[in-house]
């Protein structure tokens, strides 16, 4: 299971991580390996196996209703690039 | 033109009312300051670990025993993969495969009185984004992360649906009974209770679905119903001059009652869910089932047919009382404190009640009148101490003085005439005030009795018992 360097590129964007167009080619052969060993996973007979979530055998704990958190605004903020009234600014995002 | 089926599914995001966030301990309040409630966990600050809020578990699982659905004995968490300022993980925590509410429905009322029952596909918990503030800041977009976090139940609907107003009565339903189950305040314009819809058409007939849009975030019931129409119209242009529908998300402009593509984010539609690492998977016992259903209250549909057939009322009576579990409540205290005139406490809540309380913009808990006031001057009117026209005046008063139905017929003596020899005088004194009338009327014009009655009335006030007016002035008039 081979990837085409589109696909590459497509997985790059959504990750948004930028590379190098002469890097392609070596990603591609890196990715596709990950895909060779999930293939051949795949080929094991699973039949009767439940799919597990978690490796860990164990449920989630659950925490009671109440609010134990205080205001760190300051402390957040000081180590944000940009901030105003109260604001965590970033590059203008228009939908 | 062609004959299309329109087709409809809702999502709808119910915050759910929970003191603390969905995996961390900071409030969930509406209205602070910026940013005040975001805490590390909120941030996605490096090294923070998300732990499942208790309360959010159960309220969903109430919902889900509300719409007769499955309980997963097993859910899991997953993340939903996107890049949006307002989402810090670059993630939301959701569920995907399992979610923890499968395969419900819900009944709704149609135009023609029947019903319809709508499939419930799934509910599931999820996280809340933060909110992108666009007004200019320096030029940049401001990010407040007070509502990342926050619990949301998503409801997926069928596409069962079949016009923009199914749509609307479904979700109205939903927004109904979420408040009733005490899991959501349903407040709209704070964007408690948003509506995301898919529409498609299809010719009458066809088995397969068109292809379909999706339209997100409207927070109102009419932007609901003005988008679907708006869509379906769209749609139904495209179609007929041979084109073909784009799937997509489209954003509903209120300002131009339009939907419009919202380009360029579909390519980023590919969220490449995955179970979370950070969360194990949610385990819900029957026992634990058990106890929330204990725990369900009188849901609308059951008490619409309650009310119904314990007091006498009209099914449309009955629906409109049971449109909110406030004002149900209310409406009951009244009628039992009236000694069970429960058409008659109907018909001044939805009356008189309603229309003040609409006119001075109040809630139903906000009423200046209290359920056993009002009640109190029910009972006047049903023994016949007071005309229900005098009642009017009576809750007025009541309305602007805050005062009991009783002080204030006694202070203003409002009490009914009821004396038989009193009514005559009355009577009498008008004839003898109106003898042209009263020769016509002799004479065959019948139409002149409500003149009589409107003259006796005037003359005492209103005060007069209105049937007894009628039987004297009958027999006086024949002569």
């Amino acid at each position: 299971m081979a990837l085409e360097s589109g696909e590459v590129e497509k997985i790059a964007h959504l990750a948004r991580i930028a590379i190098r167009a002469e890097d392609v080619s070596e990603y591609r052969r890196h990715l596709s390996r990950i895909l060779e060993f999930v293939a051949q996973m795949n080929a094991v007979d699973t039949h009767g196996v439940d799919p597990i979530a978690h490796p860990l055998d164990a449920v989630q704990r659950l925490r009671p209703d109440e609010v134990t958190e205080v205001d760190q605004r300051e402390r957040f903020q000081a180590i944000a690039p940009q901030v105003d009234a109260g604001l965590y600014l970033v590059p203008k995002v228009i939908e | 033109m062609s004959d299309w089926e329109v087709v409809i599914g809702l999502e709808i995001h119910a915050q759910l009312a929970t003191r603390s966030k969905i995996f961390s301990g900071a409030s969930t309040a509406y209205g602070a300051a910026p940013n005040t409630q975001a805490c590390a966990v909120d941030l996605g600050l490096p090294g923070v670990l998300p732990v499942l809020n208790a309360e959010a578990v159960r309220m969903a699982v109430k919902f889900g025993l509300a719409v007769e659905a499955q309980i997963a004995p097993r859910s899991v968490f997953a993340r939903k993969n996107y890049f949006y300022p307002d989402l810090p993980k670059g993630y939301q925590i959701s569920q995907y495969e399992l979610p923890v509410v499968a395969h419900g429905h819900l009944n709704i009322d149609l135009e023609d009185g029947g019903t319809k029952r709508v499939g419930i596909t799934r509910a599931h918990l999820e996280e809340d984004a933060g909110k992108s503030l666009h007004e200019d800041y320096h030029g940049m977009t401001g990010i407040d992360l007070n509502r990342a976090g926050v619990p949301l139940l998503e409801i997926v609907s069928e596409p069962d649906l079949r016009s923009a107003r199914e749509a609307v009565a479904y979700a109205k339903k939903i927004h109904a009974l979420v408040r009733y189950l005490e899991i959501c305040d349903g407040n709209m314009q704070e964007g408690s209770f948003r509506c995301d819809v898919n529409v498609s058409l299809r010719p009458r007939g066809a088995s397969g679905y068109g292809t379909r849009t999706e339209t997100k975030n409207l927070n109102s019931f009419r932007f609901l119903e003005r988008a679907v129409l708006y869509e379906v119209e769209r749609q139904r242009e495209v179609l007929e001059s041979g084109g073909r529908v784009v799937q997509e998300t489209r954003l509903y402009d209120s300002a131009r009652n339009e939907t419009r593509s919202m380009r360029g984010k579909e390519e980023a539609h590919d969220y490449r869910y995955f179970p979370d690492p950070d969360l194990l998977p949610l385990e819900i016992d029957a026992g634990f089932v058990e106890s929330v259903r204990a725990t369900l209250p009188e849901l609308p549909d059951a008490k619409r047919l309650r009310f119904e057939d314990q007091y006498g009322l009209s099914p449309y009576d009955a629906s409109v009382l049971t449109a909110t579990r406030e004002l149900a409540d209310y409406y009951e205290a009244a009628a039992a404190a009236c000694g069970g005139e429960g058409k008659l406490a109907a018909n001044w809540v939805m009356g008189e009640l309603a229309g003040a309380l609409n006119k001075a913009g109040l809630d139903i808990t906000a009423s200046p009148v209290s359920a056993e006031r009002l009640a109190g001057l029910l009972r006047r009117i049903a023994d016949g101490t007071i005309s229900g026209k005098i009642a009017k005046q009576v809750f007025e008063a009541m309305w602007e003085g805050g005062e009991e139905a009783d002080r204030v017929i006694e202070a203003r003596g409002l009490r009914q005439i009821t004396d038989t020899a009193a009514i005559e005088t009355i009577i009498d004194r008008v004839l003898a005030d109106n003898p042209t009338q009263l020769e016509q009327y002799r004479a065959g014009k019948d139409k002149l009795f409500g003149f009589f009655v409107g003259q006796v009335m005037k003359a005492c006030q209103g005060k007069a018992n209105p049937a007894q007016v009628n039987e004297l002035l009958k027999r006086k008039l024949a002569g």
